[in-house]
């Protein structure tokens, strides 16, 4: 695969560096390194995550009851998904199987708050910039306040759609940022009947927007549809949650993993055993891991997780206008899956129609503000696996807690994270396309973001495996050579060499 | 009442009963004072200094100077409460007060007494102390010292009301830290109950009952409704003598 050599060049003394960095308009801090010849022809290209976090440590030691407030401030955008993911499994940690009926709602209708308000913000504030005014327009006009100055309907529109998200976000967990809805067991507070009437007067409208913004898309698309359906293109294995009729279903629900024909790779994977199914390789060159499906192996097992691949892994969205909009997308690829990088974008509006769908429906269910919100307790637990549908794709968080409650083992694998090596196979796609052979310029640079941003990657939540990771240092003198190499493995070993 | 029996705060009037400290009488006018390790309920302390005022012209702890007919007191001024703001400045970056994510935020008395006294930032390098790791060998409550402010309203809870002398400090200065009565050092192994005096007394989230957690939603935890200034402990009867 082409793309697999532009990871490494063979020989990176001789060429040229290039780097973007920061990536902007994304969460976190990552920068991505390109090496040309004299040429400019592209012999590697590299996204980096360059911050390092740590919460897989910090939560070492902290009584499990803490851990879904305290594990979301991994991020500012998509902290509901922390959240949430952290208490289904505290959930099973506490002894608790199944939820009271309102707690589920009140939980996913949290949920689909987030899933509004974080694909609102992708693709109204970070995004929307690219499409509408251009990817090689003025840079310093290049965000949503050049946004609100061309196109002010839509920036207003973008804004209140946001809005209503974190509105709902802040009904059902008392805070719109990091607020404490989900506790073991259920939730600690029932959704007020003041809170119900002001989101239901607002949903239809917002449902409306979506759909507005949805034809904007597609008529983006129809100016220039080679351009749009193959920009970053590359075919790849697709990662979702499925509930038991094929629908995809963003906070329950089993794994099922397509081919990048469409193909069933495995399905029903219940979420505890998703190490049978999935495993992490690490690269020495980033802090961020590499996930793949463990049946195909490192080279050609990276899947694409997210919007695009939801889309396409589900057999249906249970609401009606939503399903609609999904089977239009779909008929763009005539029958074979969509892998274009900017889909993304369209896939994200169809999501976000489906979660204000599913609000409006849960705000209609007439036991929405009941009281019933903590479960019977069962046996308790000591090991636990949470797995959600964040706005970015799937999250996964297993936790093991000792007799005395406290947590003495995490893993998180973040939709990021998943998406790691797409990402990189989608910059080097579009590196190979747009830059090669050509004078870098800056309108040319943004290219490589707009792929990146296609994923609204969130950088600062992939990377957080301080002191676990193996690692690699190299000490290289002023000519390239390498004067010693010390690397510390999986097990923790540490080993130094000197290159003879 | 005597008219002798009276002093005043700021420039108003507060009577007072023999025997009672300047802040006692303070608390039952409903005069708000800023404290942390003074409770109604046990002697005083006098060592967090939140609670210093200018009594004739000097500084003193209100919790420790007893309440004198015609006494000049000064409190909420801006040069006391610069101090008392640094003073929690100080006490925030000596432990571990992660506000974000402790199951104590918004029933946290630090915490009020910082919002009260418009504490907007730490100042202060953080001291990031390592004082052990939590305590959860008691099955009912755990013990997370990096959070102590070391105010010993437990120490005076367990030996005044519980009559356990479970928990007290040890080492000097700033090695100075929480320890309890068991030969192995877990709390699990004192006869401290989740029903004892000092289970519920901590200011901070250095004692919590286990699984409590975040079961109080945002908007109904103690602060949330209304300042610490407006939730005044009402002191005990001042003791005679």
């Amino acid at each position: 695969m082409f793309a697999a050599s532009l990871e490494t060049a063979s020989e990176p003394r001789k060429l040229r560096r290039v780097a973007i960095d920061p990536v902007t308009r994304v969460e976190g801090h990552g920068k991505v390194t390109i090496l040309l010849d004299e040429a400019n022809k592209v012999h590697q290209v590299r996204l980096h995550i360059v911050e390092v976090r740590g919460f897989e440590k910090f939560i070492e030691g902290r009584p499990y009851w803490e851990v879904p407030v305290s594990v979301q401030r991994l991020c500012g955008i998509c902290p509901v998904s922390h959240h949430l993911a952290a208490a289904k499994a505290m959930d099973q940690i506490a002894g608790y199987d199944l939820l009271t009926p309102t707690a589920e709602k009140l939980r996913r209708l949290m949920h689909y708050g987030q899933m509004v308000q974080s694909h609102a913000v992708h693709f109204y504030h970070l995004a929307s910039p690219d499409l509408l005014l251009g990817f090689d327009s003025e840079p310093t006009r290049r965000n949503i306040v050049g946004v609100l100055e061309d196109f002010p309907q839509i920036a207003t529109e973008g804004v209140l759609v946001r809005r209503f998200g974190q509105e709902v976000i802040r009904a059902t967990a008392g805070k719109r940022v990091h607020g404490t809805g989900a506790v073991p067991g259920g939730m600690n507070k029932a959704l007020s009947r003041d809170d119900r009437e002001m989101l239901r007067a607002d949903v239809d409208q917002v449902i409306d927007w979506t759909v507005g913004a949805i034809r904007m898309v597609e008529r983006l698309h129809e100016t220039k549809p080679a351009f749009y359906n193959h920009f970053g293109e590359v075919a790849g294995n697709m990662l979702g949650l499925v509930n038991a009729s094929g629908a995809a279903d963003y906070y329950n629900g089993t794994l099922r993993a397509r081919d990048a024909a469409g193909t069933i790779i495995f399905d029903r994977v219940k979420d505890a055993s998703y190490r049978d199914v999935l495993e992490e390789e690490v690269k020495s060159w980033s802090y961020m891991k590499f996930p793949h499906i463990k049946a195909i192996g490192s080279e050609e097992g990276w899947y694409r997780v997210g919007p695009l691949a939801r889309i396409q892994v589900c057999d249906l969205l249970t609401s009606e206008r939503a399903e609609a909009e999904r089977q239009r997308l779909l008929a763009v690829g005539g029958g074979k899956p969509l892998h274009g990088t900017l889909f993304y974008h369209w896939a994200r509006l169809v999501e976000l129609l489906h979660a204000a769908e599913l609000i409006r429906n849960l705000l209609d269910d007439p036991t929405i503000c009941a009281t019933d919100l903590m479960a019977d307790k069962g046996e308790r637990r000591f090991h636990a696996v949470g797995v959600i549908e964040a706005p970015r794709g799937t999250l996964f968080h297993e936790y093991k807690v000792g007799e005395d409650d406290l947590v003495t083992y995490c893993n998180l694998i973040v939709s990021t994270t998943n998406n790691n090596q797409a990402m990189n196979e989608a910059i080097r796609k579009v590196a190979v396309q747009y830059l090669d052979g050509h004078e870098i310029t800056e309108p040319l640079l943004n290219h490589i973001e707009v792929a990146i941003r296609a994923y609204d990657p969130c950088l600062s939540c992939a990377t957080h495996a301080l002191g676990l990771m193996p690692l690699q240092v190299e000490l290289v003198d002023a000519d390239g050579i390498v004067l010693s190499d010390v690397r510390r493995g999986m097990d923790g070993g540490v080993s130094c060499s000197v290159p003879g | 009442m005597s008219i002798r029996n009276s002093f005043t705060i700021d420039g108003e009037r507060v009577d007072f009963e023999p025997g009672q400290s300047i802040l006692q009488a303070a608390l039952a006018a409903g005069v708000f004072i800023p404290h942390l390790c003074f409770h109604p309920e046990f002697s005083a302390h006098g060592s967090c200094k939140l609670c210093t005022v200018v009594v004739n012209g000097r500084n003193g702890s209100a919790c420790t100077i007893a309440a004198m007919p015609g006494q000049e007191v000064r409190s909420d001024t801006p040069e006391l409460n610069q101090r008392r703001r640094m003073l929690l400045q100080m006490l925030f970056v000596e432990g571990n007060h992660f506000c974000p994510g402790c199951e104590k935020s918004g029933n946290c008395k630090l915490q009020a007494m910082a919002y009260e006294l418009e504490m907007f930032n730490d100042h202060f390098q953080h001291f990031f102390p390592d004082r052990g790791p939590v305590d959860a060998s008691h099955p009912e409550v755990m013990l997370d010292r990096n959070r102590c402010i070391q105010c010993e309203l437990c120490v005076r809870a367990s030996r005044d009301i519980d009559g356990k002398e479970v928990f007290s400090l040890a080492g000097r200065g700033p090695a100075s830290h929480l320890v309890v009565n068991a030969a192995s050092g877990l709390l699990g192994d004192t006869p401290f109950a989740a029903t004892d005096k000092a289970a519920e007394v901590c200011p901070v989230g250095a004692i919590m009952v286990k699984r409590v957690g975040f079961t109080a939603p945002i908007g109904r935890r103690k602060y949330d409704g209304a300042s610490i200034r407006d939730q005044i402990e009402h002191p005990a009867p001042a003791q005679e003598g």
